[in-house]
């Protein structure tokens, strides 16, 4: 009989928080921004002799943050730590990060795993570190900027929970949505502010041990994370069945063809001697500052998809994917409460052609023409049956590419709905004319084809016949060609 | 508890540190090692059950910096020192691996 | 009249009534360093230019009777491992050999505020890890009293220059006794402040936690003078006090009768030379005269202070040393470097003297996986032990007093070939750094010709009463004031 296997996910998470200056010095943490390498730097963040490090209170606040957020319990008394090895893009051939004493440890982040049941992936801890400097690989030799070394860096840490590819992901995908909520990270994966690492294993379904694991690095985007994880889980099952050993080791991931690789050829000098920052002295949080930090967390996806649920009647995937982001929960609502139209109608609608027309132009939510204003009063017109479901998508985008008031766009297009019997009723005096071979079919008893009528109807009349009236009408007349 | 560090952990430090050593350097050291090693086994002799280890020695606690930017140094200042810099970079040899 | 012999208190005196200018002040003290340093090399570099430049600007501020201090126009040196904008900082070390520091230590720029005058930059064991001076890479320093000799260590380079009146004052550094053990050997006066009391920003670390910046002058007066000046709150350092700092000055006079000497009867045991044992006991006994009481203290784990400093150093150097690895900054060596790390193993093989190489191997060694508990966390504990034996023998005294090494300056050579016996001469300075209470040194007689020096250690920022107490000791001597025969 054969062996199947269970793959035993943990993830590292780095994430880059978002202040004014860097972790230890005054220099801007806008690296992205800035005009050329090696211009966001001074004497600390290069590791000049004698430079020394002073914390950055925004760092300390935000770290607390994301601690609460994931339902940690925040350590009042924190120490920072060296990490000593020696690599380019690392100045001071140790990196300054917490050790011992993290600022926040033992929380969990519920989930939902591939067969949607909950999952509570426990969160071993969250500490505080400084970011490395960018290098840049050319043929023969290196180039290192400095911009962004010293940039403050969160490294979160799961215990290895995650039982599937999808598990991992959703996961990964709920940190990045509370970082964005809580404002302390901006998600933007491309620039490389959130990065993930794996650490992989399998067994033997069933089993409980736990046996030599991988670790991928520098996973750069939820694809990443995905393909690599599911190529590594594949590759060590492989080994297995071989009856090989999987080797405890370090890989990178190679997008391009989609394999993992070996990135340590020399194990042995993998001893980073951690001992406590002597230019640092410790932390200790009182309770009372916790709570004011406390105080400034923001609902969270759950409560908020909860209420979502609770408050707008929606189902809970609806909830979930208004809530997948602040922004557009807040924009959701915004639209629910100028509007007079139930909040599902206005779920429809968003989920529907407007995230549509997100995701196929790309545009930022951030960036959108649209005010929840305008869109609240498209949404009524539909509701009043002013204008056709139809017209207002014709409407929407309009207003999406170019802006507009929604008033004036039906007025000048012309779309306002007609409940007009005279009117209708001629256009369908002339479609059953027109189509007598269909005629015949209903009056043999085949009623589906009233469907194909009305259809027929709204091209005629370009969708400005109230639908119900249009049809009331084509019954009628269909049944009077009975006698 | 006495115990020899021999050239092979001589080289295994020398690495960690990233110094190049040659054979005859790690023989000189071992013998070095040996004797201040033992010197500060004498360490063992006291009893450090219920002591915690010293941390900061100024008592001084949340020592922190506004978070405000400021100007950074000038590029040219940062090159003027560094040994090989190529278009704003410092530039090093090919870089192997991770860490 | 010598202007160079001048203590900074009397040159003062002179710049302000403008019997003399700080140009001419200079211009003799630079002199005297060109005339005489070939013959104890105790610097490492002189700034004749940036001297002139600063001396003229500080005649100006005298001349418009603005922003005078007590240091406005005096010349000084500063050990080679503070960092100086524009002025090569060399740690004594061929891997800074060529180093010209983009920035200002914190305490440089607070004397170039106060319109002192810098001269130069000062021989030193390399990066701090000698007892003798014969740790730089470039040369060895020679003591004053006896060019045969060595100068003690590791800040060697400033306390012969000032024991040879090259400089009015310098800054010297003391990890572990760097500053009280060459001023015993140079007859200087020194202090070691308070862990904190001074900012290390600018100043090339050797040990984090027990790194102390502290001036070296011809008396007490000019010490307390110097240390207001450079002392304080510095924002790029976190390790600096907040607390205010004393006008030292101001209460040197009062009077130290009634208060108690604590004579720790651990550092008065077999091994100390005759002529420094006497010389304490005779210092002793002017206090007594002077109406203080003498109280035999114990600090119990005085014996374990030499291991603690040693393990605590090695491994925080290992670590602050990383940072010279060849690719931002200092020597570079990259002839045939297939990749990154041969630049880094060529470099610090080829940039680092052997103490250097010896202690940061060992810092890793105390650090690394298996061993960290046994030696790195065993000595923070014991370190524990050391500042508590400080704290509980300095609540029922006033101050300690105690030799600053167990012998007179040594023979240039006589210990080079044994770093543990090397080690040995640091024993009765080093408890004071890992326990992070301040010490002065002052000059307390001579042995068979030789300087000896003292130290008084007090409570946590208690300069007050270490300054009170020396200075009522060079009341009543005059050790201090004789200068070498040069
Ligand atoms: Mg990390
Ligand atoms: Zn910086």
């Amino acid at each position: 009989m054969k062996l199947t296997y269970e793959p035993v996910i943990g993830l590292e998470i780095h994430a880059e928080l978002q202040t004014n200056s860097k972790m230890f010095c005054a220099c801007s943490a806008d690296y992205s921004n800035a005009p050329e390498p090696n211009t966001f730097i001074c004497p600390v963040c290069t590791g000049l002799p004698g430079a020394l490090p002073v914390l950055n209170k925004k760092a300390i606040e935000q770290a607390t943050l994301v601690g609460l957020s994931l339902n940690c319990s925040i350590n009042e008394f924190n120490t920072f730590a060296r990490k000593n090895y020696f690599y380019p893009d690392l100045p001071k051939g140790y990196q300054i990060s917490q050790y011992e004493l993290p600022i926040a440890s033992k929380g969990y982040l519920d989930v939902l795993d591939d067969t949607e049941n909950p999952l509570r992936v426990v969160v071993r801890r969250v500490h505080i570190e400084e970011d490395t400097a960018k290098l840049a690989h050319e043929k023969n030799y290196a180039l290192v900027d400095f911009n962004r070394a010293g940039v403050p860096l969160l490294e979160i840490v799961s215990e290895p929970d995650m039982r599937t590819v999808e598990a991992a992901l959703s996961y990964a995908t709920k940190i990045r949505a509370i970082l964005r909520y809580l404002g302390v990270n901006s998600g933007d994966m491309e620039k490389g502010v959130l990065r993930f690492e794996a650490n992989i294993s399998v067994r033997p379904s069933g089993s409980s041990e736990l046996r030599k694991r991988t670790e991928i690095k520098n996973l750069n985007s939820f694809r990443a994370l995905t393909r690599a994880s599911a190529y590594e889980i594949d590759r060590q099952i492989k080994v297995y069945e071989s009856d090989g050993e999987v080797v405890q080791e370090t890989l990178g991931w190679d997008e391009a063809r989609g394999v993992t690789v070996s990135q340590r050829g020399k194990e042995d000098a993998h001893d980073y001697r951690y001992f406590p920052e002597p230019d640092l002295p410790p932390l200790q949080l009182d309770r009372t500052w916790i709570d004011s930090i406390k105080d400034q967390l923001p609902e969270l996806p759950d409560a908020k998809t909860q209420r979502f649920i609770k408050q707008y009647e929606l189902k809970r995937q609806e909830a979930i994917l208004l809530t997948s982001e602040k922004s557009l929960a807040d924009y959701f609502e915004g639209v629910v409460f100028k509007s007079n139209s139930p909040a599902k109608t206005i779920h429809s609608w968003i989920a529907g052609e407007f995230m549509r027309y997100m995701n196929d132009s790309g545009v930022a939510l951030e960036d959108i023409k649209l005010s929840a204003e305008q869109f609240a009063q498209l949404i009524d017109m539909v509701t009043d049956k002013t204008i056709s479901s139809n017209s207002a998508k014709v409407v929407l985008n309009e207003m999406l590419k170019s802006g507009g008031d929604p008033q004036e766009i039906v007025k000048a297009k012309n779309l306002a709905q007609v409940s007009d019997t005279g009117f209708i009723q001629e256009a369908i005096e002339k479609i059953l004319s027109d189509n007598p071979k269909e005629v015949e079919q209903f009056l043999a008893g085949k009623e589906t084809i009233v469907q194909w009528l009305m259809g027929q109807v709204a091209r005629a009349t370009k969708g400005k016949a109230d639908p119900n009236v249009a049809k009331e009408l084509l019954v009628k007349a269909l049944e009077a060609r009975r006698k | 508890m006495s115990q020899k560090i021999d050239t092979d952990m001589v080289k295994h430090v020398a690495h960690l540190v990233r110094l190049g050593i040659s054979e005859d350097e790690a023989q000189k050291f071992s013998g070095q090692f040996s004797s201040i090693i033992d010197y500060f086994n004498m360490l063992n002799e006291v009893d450090t059950d219920n002591v915690p280890p010293a941390s900061d020695i100024t008592n001084n606690t949340n020592v922190l910096r506004e978070d405000v930017a400021k100007p950074s140094m000038s590029r040219e200042e940062f090159l003027k020192n560094a040994p090989q810099s190529e278009r704003g970079y410092i530039k090093v040899p090919t870089v192997l691996g991770e860490e | 009249m010598q202007l160079h012999n001048l203590t900074i208190r009397e040159a003062h005196e002179l710049l302000t009534t403008k019997k003399i200018s700080s140009v001419e002040l200079t211009q003799a003290t630079l002199q005297r360093a060109h005339e005489i340093d070939p013959k104890i090399k105790s610097y490492v570099t002189i700034t004749d230019d940036v001297a002139l430049k600063q001396a003229k600007q500080a005649d100006e501020r005298i001349a418009k009777g603005e922003n005078v201090t007590p240091l406005t126009g005096i010349p000084f040196a500063a050990k080679d491992c503070i960092s100086t904008r524009d002025i090569r900082t060399t740690c004594s070390s061929k891997i800074l050999e060529d180093y010209v520091p983009q920035y200002n230590a914190t305490v440089i720029n607070k004397l170039a505020d106060a319109g002192a005058v810098l001269m130069g930059k000062n021989n030193m064991d390399e990066f701090g890890m000698g007892s003798s001076c014969e740790n730089s890479a470039f040369f060895n320093t020679h003591n004053p009293w006896d060019l045969d000799r060595v100068p003690g260590g590791s800040s060697g380079g400033s306390a012969a220059a000032m024991s040879a009146s090259l400089c009015s004052f310098s800054l010297g550094e003391d990890t572990g006794g760097s500053v009280r053990m060459p001023a015993g050997f140079c007859n200087v006066t020194g202090i070691k402040p308070t862990y904190g009391r001074v900012s290390r920003y600018g100043l090339i670390s050797l040990v984090s936690s027990f790194d102390c910046i502290g001036p070296m002058t011809r008396d007490v007066y000019d010490c307390a003078t110097v240390l207001e000046t450079i002392a304080g709150h510095d924002e790029h350092d976190s390790t600096t006090f907040n607390s205010p700092v004393p006008q030292y000055n101001q209460n040197l006079n009062k009077s130290v009768k009634g208060m108690t000497i604590g004579i720790p009867k651990e550092y008065f045991v077999s091994g100390m030379e005759a002529g420094v044992e006497s010389s304490i006991q005779e210092a002793i006994r002017t206090y007594e005269k002077l109406g203080m009481k003498i109280q035999e203290v114990s600090l119990p784990n005085t014996q374990y202070a030499l291991p603690v400093y040693y393990l605590l150093l090695f491994a925080e150097a290992s670590s602050n040393l990383a940072r010279f690895d060849g690719t931002r900054f200092g020597l570079s060596i990259s002839e045939n470097a297939k990749d990154v790390i041969d630049i880094y193993l060529q470099t610090r093989h080829e940039g680092f003297g052997d103490e250097v190489k010896r202690r940061i191997m060992l810092g890793a060694y105390a650090l690394s996986a298996g061993y960290y508990d046994a030696y790195y966390l065993k000595a923070q504990k014991v370190r524990t032990l050391l500042r508590r034996d400080f704290e509980t023998a300095l609540a029922s005294v006033d101050i300690l007093l105690a030799p600053t090494c167990p012998t007179t300056a040594f023979k240039l050579g006589e210990k080079t070939n044994d770093p543990l016996e090397m080690y040995l001469s640091d024993i009765y300075v080093v408890a004071t750094n890992p326990a992070g209470v301040p010490a002065l040194a002052l000059p307390c007689g001579f042995s068979k010709g030789l300087p000896v020096g003292m130290q008084l250690i007090g409570k946590h920022l208690d300069e007050q009463t270490l300054f009170q107490v020396g200075h009522a000791y060079q009341q009543e001597t005059d050790w201090h004031k004789r200068l070498p025969p040069l």
